[in-house]
């Protein structure tokens, strides 16, 4: 087994790799599951993201990752699935038992729901809004995730503008009750 | 740290219900404090920028609660810094609405038409115009186009927006950088400080008392600018009156926590809280169904794939805004933009395997994002919010830095709001589906409860003690002295953006603020123009019978 920093950052890794998957970044990569190709949360930096102060999370993360290689033991057991043990148990899920025990964390009723949700968020947050980085400075280093969905680069002030932004048309009736000050009657 | 000071009001909050009440006292003569617990920000500081830290989290506040989570304003402006300042007023028959207690819920003397101009007031002070179709954004028209398909009308909503300035950067969420959205921090606010009102921001109000004279003790303690977690000082402000505007979030918590100091609280303080029955829905656009069946092009040729550009919504569907359904069967279906970051991650995969908010399916969508349309659904739930044990301080227990905490709120919607919230979904479903045009799903409430950005009504106005916390003058009952005026005053679910009828509700509560200082011997009166000068609305509230002082 590796060092506990090397535990707490794999299983980390697979919990972000569960939220937002992506492909594996070398053939022996056992905290990215490969479940997606492109790059996902992790290559997007939740890592980074969770080591961020300011999200409130980090000094939990070391119990958070005991706690899920905790929780990926009693899930192994209950389903009879046998772990690697060279392994982080969560780790050594697969893609779709560490899907359905993510599943069951964040489920309404389990009283641990808000520590993951809260991963969840931070590790959804790295890739669709790298929330660890300036905007423009991601967009233009390439982060996966902003790209991935599409965003574009700023003006050279680092501020978006949309000159053209609008149909120009006509595309509906507007209602018959609508009154002089464009509310609903 | 510790400040004594002596004022004649002091208002909490600095939003729609705080800064309006600022304004017309200090231009009436009353020495004014607003304490603030978020940042006072300038415009060179709203950034286009979703680091933690920036803009984006320092204005706002995210409260996790048990089955609700609420998104609203912290800082200097409220609410109006970070909405998206949509000003629809509030159709005639939801002051006629009986929600959960079965007789009608606003007060006798509220309608429409005696709000209307009140709600003038408001239009001239922002101001707010109607919008056409070149104002339209992408988004909004395709909105619309899909609202026409279908055999639906569609309107462009009116704004507190200048289009002169407007980029249609879709960040005003995080401060408008270019002053085009209307904000208070350009009209009520600047007018109030040249008046002479004082504006105090990082100062979180945790109680009030009553002192030996009849007047109040507001105690504050002072936030950290970076970290809103930590709290260094505190103080005291003595004053004849004090106005509560903190939010429908906040504001119950402030006078749940009071209420060993200032005696028993109305039953209703911290219950019927409403979300305005909001819910969103995600539509994924198929970019060549839409040219094919709707004929829509942009002028680079792509269809659509515009969800980041505009600003907010811009049309919205009114159909279902009928006096003559039933109640819980009437709602709006509004285009919206909403960021990604909190939000994103509450989007579901239409048709997709469980789970849909997370995992292979829902990373194929967020690929997808700049063909999102999203949809706002506002309904008419049945105020079934209430308000836990205060947490220390606040009104959350913070979790990040800025934004996140973790609230006392509980709110387990009953059959009346599902069913007004299946109803939108299904229409939403039967609009945007029609013809292969899109797939959509509804957010999820399974992960951090539904969702309001426009809390209502835990702290409301009516004419029943039992089940309405304010006169409908908005003084607490049992603590003369004591207003509420924002959000939570509102006694239920709009089903339009509420911002509008909050400020107007705002405008209306003046009068009766101006006079229960002058019984306690400050020499104010009232009637000033609107913060630019104007002075239609300042004529037409004049002839109403409400108003106060010469």
């Amino acid at each position: 087994m590796d060092s506990d920093e090397q535990v707490e950052v794999s299983t980390l890794e697979a919990y972000a790799d569960t939220i937002v998957p992506g492909e594996k970044r070398f053939p022996d990569d056992h905290a990215i599951a490969g479940a997606s190709p492109g790059p996902g949360a992790v290559v997007a930096g939740a890592l980074e993201l969770l080591h961020t102060e300011a999200t409130g999370v980090t000094v939990g993360l070391p119990y958070l990752a005991q706690s899920l290689n905790e929780h990926a033991k009693v899930y192994a057991k209950e389903n009879a699935v046998t772990l690697d043990e060279s392994l982080p148990p969560f780790v050594a899920l697969s893609f779709a038992d560490r899907t359905a025990l993510v599943r069951s964390l964040t489920a309404p009723g389990h009283p641990e729901k808000d520590g993951w949700v809260s991963l969840a968020l931070f590790c959804n947050m790295s890739f669709d809004s790298a929330a660890h980085k300036h905007t423009a400075e991601a967009i233009a280093e390439g982060h996966p995730g902003l790209l991935a969905m599409g965003y574009t680069a700023p003006d050279e002030d680092g501020l978006w503008r949309f000159p053209k932004f609008s149909y120009r048309r006509e595309l509906a009736r507007v209602h018959p009750d609508t009154t002089p000050s464009g509310s609903p009657a | 740290m510790t400040a004594y000071d002596k004022t004649d009001v002091v208002i909490v909050g600095s939003g729609f219900g705080g800064s309006i009440p600022a304004y017309h006292l200090a231009a009436g003569g009353a020495k004014v404090t607003v304490l603030e617990r978020g940042p006072w920000l300038e415009t060179k500081e709203f950034e286009h920028d979703y680091l933690l830290g920036s803009s984006y989290t320092r204005a706002f506040d995210f409260v996790v609660g048990d089955g609700m989570s609420v998104l609203g304003g912290n800082c200097v402006g409220g609410g109006s810094v970070v909405y998206f300042a949509a000003m629809p007023r509030a159709p005639k028959f939801v002051f006629e609405r009986h929600g959960s207690i079965g007789r009608r819920m606003w007060p006798s003397a509220l309608t429409r038409d005696s709000l209307e101009p009140w709600y003038d007031r408001v239009s001239e002070s922002l101001p707010v115009s109607t919008q056409d179709w070149n104002d339209v954004s992408y988004a909004g028209g395709l909105w619309a186009a899909f609202c026409n398909h279908s055999g639906r009308t569609a309107n462009p909503a009116p704004v507190a927006v200048d289009n002169d300035r407007c980029v249609n950067c879709n960040f005003m969420m995080a401060g408008c950088r270019f002053d085009a959205k209307r904000s208070l921090l350009t009209n009520y606010l600047p007018a109030a400080l040249a008046h002479g009102a004082k504006i105090r921001p990082l100062h979180e109000v945790q109680r009030i008392e009553r002192i030996d004279d009849g007047d109040y003790r507001v105690h504050f303690t002072i936030v950290d600018d970076e970290d809103y977690r930590l709290q260094s000082g505190s103080g005291t402000i003595d004053a004849k009156v004090v106005i509560i505007a903190a939010g429908a979030g906040a504001t119950p918590v402030i006078l749940q926590r009071s209420e060993a100091a200032l005696g028993t609280m109305p039953h209703a303080v911290g219950r019927y809280f409403s979300g305005n029955g909001e819910r969103l829905n995600t539509a994924i656009i198929n970019e060549e169904r839409v040219r094919e069946v709707l004929g829509l092009s942009r002028e680079d040729g792509k269809v659509y794939e515009a969800n980041h550009i505009g600003k907010g919504p811009t049309v919205a569907n009114w159909d279902k805004l009928d006096g003559s359904l039933p109640e819980y069967e009437r709602y709006s279906l509004e285009q919206l933009y909403f960021p990604p970051g909190l939000g994103t991650i509450l989007a579901q995969v239409p048709d997709g395997d469980e789970p849909r908010w997370f995992g292979v399916q829902k990373k194929e969508i967020l690929k997808k994002w700049a063909s999102w349309l999203t949809i706002f659904l506002m309904t008419e739930d049945d105020n079934e919010g209430v308000f836990g044990a205060p947490p220390p301080t606040g009104n959350a227990y913070r979790i990040s830095q800025q934004m996140l905490g973790r609230g006392p709120l509980k709110y387990d919607p009953t059959p009346n709001t599902r069913h007004g919230w299946a109803l939108a979904d299904a229409e939403c479903k039967e609009i945007l589906e029609k013809d292969g045009l899109a797939k959509v799903a509804p957010w999820t409430n399974d992960v951090v409860g539904a969702y309001t950005v426009h809390p209502l009504a835990s702290c409301r106005i009516g004419d029943d003690p039992a089940t309405s916390a304010l006169h409908p003058n908005h003084e607490l009952r049992d603590h003369p002295g004591i207003f509420v005026t924002d959000s939570a005053s509102v006694p239920g679910a709009l089903t339009v953006n509420p911002a509008m009828t909050i400020a107007a509700l705002a405008e209306r509560s003046v009068p009766g603020i101006v006079r229960a200082l002058q019984a306690r011997g400050v020499d104010v009166t009232y009637g000033a123009p609107a913060p630019d000068g104007s002075i239609t609305g300042r004529r037409a509230v004049g002839k109403l019978s409400l108003v106060a002082g010469s």
